[in-house]
């Protein structure tokens, strides 16, 4: 299963100010959830080089985790860091709503 | 009640889950449908929250059957802090992990959608929950907080389906909560859908300024439902229905027998006074002496160590005492030895199920022996006659479940005339007693008839009381014609005395001449006999003259004849 480790990015910060810090809820590998995990991973390429730290929670062997960190749909990216928490659900596929809701970008919030 | 209804060969009769609600259980015929969802639905504030939480909580203290409740809406801390007033320790059963609460955040503003999703997450938090405290039972409030917080409504519709589906095959009896939806609609997302076995409706409206809360089982499948609405409150110990129907009539009875504190009633009644768990109605115009009546049997139960609680909803509490001390009774020293409480309030005050709750919790504390409604008219001023009628019809219940004492009056207006209040209850209760007026001869004067009186023999006569410095004396029966009362029946006994005495005089005065002319008579037969013998002398001296004389003659012509040689003797004039 994925790893956090090996989920983390490259070009991986030690934790600095800057560092965002993301989590992927995925249930199982399902072909969503590797898509999401492939789409999040190319978003931080090429809009978070360097500064970001994704951890992978796959809440069937965590289940304890869905409750503890309030995620109700699959797949969930959340981020941690910096506040205010964001959540963004689905596959990730839509790469703009994706940066609009990461706030990488500014939306019709 | 069973922990499960019986199961029929019937396929559309559904096994029953109790859900430990006071009334609910009796009118779904034992309970939800086990192991599906019920839909509770109603709009915000009408208690969902609540039926749905009891249900979990009842399940877990008095079923064994540990619950997970599953909120889209308040967080646990609220839940805890919201359920403490009503006298569930969630933070307890939490802890017992007899249940378990989940919050589920879906706040839109926080929330990006991004592609297909599914709701796997909350598959794996309810089953994890579940799995961890073992439960049978859960809530689900309100789901369609979803919807507010997640705009593909074709996946949400697609989750929610499988998300019963789900909860069906770990075999959990469920209820999900929806908001009412315009147009006469179970829900605003149309979750009733989902929902095919039993819907459960909520209602809060006000009525005259007056609240009142009401539930409706829309639909049971299989289940002979009522399609009543039944009044509901919500009070210290969580929901309460009011169903009429689910009213048992197999109450114990008694035969001892309490006196009303007026012997002369008691005699009234064959001469022992009440059954001790009666329900006495005493209607009446208004100033007929309804509460001193009534007062009269306060008193004496609290004289015989017995407790009453006084139900006041017209007159406050410091001037029904005065009102008593004026004529000779005086409750305050009862009042003080806490042997009689009073609860005074104004029956507009709350809806009629809310006073019907205050008495009911009043009684299961203090556990009088009397109870006293005084008057129970205004309650017709609350709710319908039907409603009035209901909440009575339960309350007096109630009261004999409990073998209490019930004294309740009401006030008529007009006469004899029954107010329609009297007539929806007269039948309910086992005592009717009336007061009225009548009116003769410049004067009203009060009277009292026992109308009936169930299991006793009772008197029928009308009789006149009066309201003295030492309370109510009830008069002597007037066995002549006519019942009259007051001053009328004084004059009317005065003129029958002189009648009398008239009567007397007049036998008299004949006896007199009687004795007058027998006495007249027997004079006469004297005079008479006197004179008879005064003629009857006479007579026998004339005969006896005559008798000489002749005698004398004879003796002469003997002579003559002797001397003249006549051959046949007495033949003195031979030729």
């Amino acid at each position: 299963m994925v790893d956090p480790e090996t989920a983390a990015g490259a070009g991986v910060a030690d934790g600095g100010e800057d560092t965002w810090q993301l989590i992927l809820y995925v249930a199982g590998q399902t072909p969503r959830s590797m898509a999401a995990l492939d789409n999040l991973k190319r978003i931080c390429a090429e809009h978070l080089s360097g500064r970001y730290r994704v951890e992978v929670v796959d809440l069937l062997e965590r289940p304890d985790r869905a409750q503890a960190d309030d995620v109700f749909a699959i797949p969930t990216l959340v981020r941690r860091l910096p506040p205010p928490l964001r959540k963004i659900i689905g596959d990730l596929s839509a790469t703009e709503k994706v940066l609009v809701g990461m706030q990488l970008r500014s939306g019709g919030e | 009640m069973g922990a499960r209804a019986p199961i029929s060969c019937d396929d559309d009769v559904l096994e029953r889950c109790p859900t430990g609600i006071k009334g609910l259980d009796e009118v779904t015929e034992g309970g939800l449908p086990r192991d599906r969802p019920t839909l509770v639905a109603g709009h915000a504030g009408c208690g969902k929250t609540l039926l749905a939480m009891e249900f979990l909580v009842r399940g877990a203290r008095q079923y064994g059957e540990p619950g997970v409740f599953v909120s889209f809406e308040e967080n646990q801390k609220d839940l805890f802090k919201n359920f403490r007033s009503l006298g569930f320790d969630l933070r307890d059963l939490v802890a017992r992990k007899l249940l378990a609460i989940d919050w589920v955040r879906v706040e839109r503003s926080e929330i990006q959608e991004t592609g297909e999703y599914d709701l796997e997450g909350l598959f794996i938090r309810i089953g994890a929950a579940v799995d961890r405290i073992g439960a049978k039972r859960i809530v689900l409030d309100t789901i369609e907080s979803l919807f507010a917080g997640l705009t593909n409504e074709g996946i949400i519709r697609a989750e929610l389906r499988r998300l019963l589906r789900f909860l069906k095959e770990k075999g959990l009896t469920a209820i999900v909560t929806g908001e009412s939806g315009p147009g006469g609609r179970f829900t605003r997302q149309g979750i009733e859908e989902f929902v095919s076995d039993c819907v459960i409706l909520l209602d809060h409206r006000v009525d005259s300024q007056l609240s009142t809360r009401r539930l409706r089982i829309a639909k049971y499948r299989g289940s002979a439902h009522g399609t009543n609405e039944y009044p509901f409150l919500i009070q210290r110990s969580g929901i309460d229905l009011i169903p009429i129907t689910a009213i048992g009539i197999g109450t114990r009875t008694t035969t001892e027998r309490v006196t009303t504190g007026i012997p002369r009633l008691d005699t009234m009644f064959n001469g022992q006074g009440v059954y001790a768990d009666n329900s006495v109605l005493i209607t009446g115009t208004a100033g007929t002496g309804k509460t001193t009546l009534v007062c009269h049997a306060v008193d004496a139960a609290c004289r015989a160590g017995r407790k009453a609680t006084y139900f006041a909803f017209e007159e406050s509490v410091p001037q029904i005492l005065r009102n008593l001390r004026s004529v000779g009774i005086d409750l305050t020293p009862w009042q003080e030895s806490g042997l009689l409480q009073f609860h005074a309030s104004r029956p507009d005050l709350w809806g009629l199920e809310m006073h019907l709750l205050t008495i009911e919790a009043e009684v299961e504390k203090f556990e009088p022996a009397v109870v006293v409604l005084d008057p129970i008219t205004n309650f017709a001023n609350v709710g319908d006659i039907i409603e009035v009628r209901q909440m009575l019809t339960r309350l007096v219940d109630f009261l004999k479940e409990r073998g209490v004492l019930t004294l309740m009056t009401s006030l008529t207006h007009g006469g004899d005339e029954l107010e329609a209040t009297n007539v929806a209850i007269s039948s309910l209760v086992d005592t009717f007693v009336m007061l009225g007026w009548v009116r003769s001869e410049g004067e009203r004067n009060r009277r009292l008839n026992i109308v009936k009186s169930r299991g006793m023999a009772h008197s029928n006569q009308t009789r006149e009381f009066r309201i003295t410095s030492a309370g109510i004396q009830i008069q002597d029966v007037y066995t002549g014609a006519g019942g009259l009362t007051g001053a009328a029946r004084e004059a009317q006994e005065a003129r029958e005395r002189a009648a009398a005495a008239r009567l007397a005089q007049d036998v008299e005065r004949r006896r007199a001449l009687v004795l007058t002319r027998k006495e007249a008579f027997e004079a006469r037969v004297r005079s008479m006999h006197a004179e008879f013998e005064a003629e009857q002398a006479a007579m026998l001296q004339q005969i006896a003259q005559d008798e000489e004389a002749r005698a004398s003659a004879t003796v002469e012509s003997q002579a003559l004849a002797k001397l003249r040689h006549a051959d046949r003797e007495g033949n003195g004039d031979a030729d």
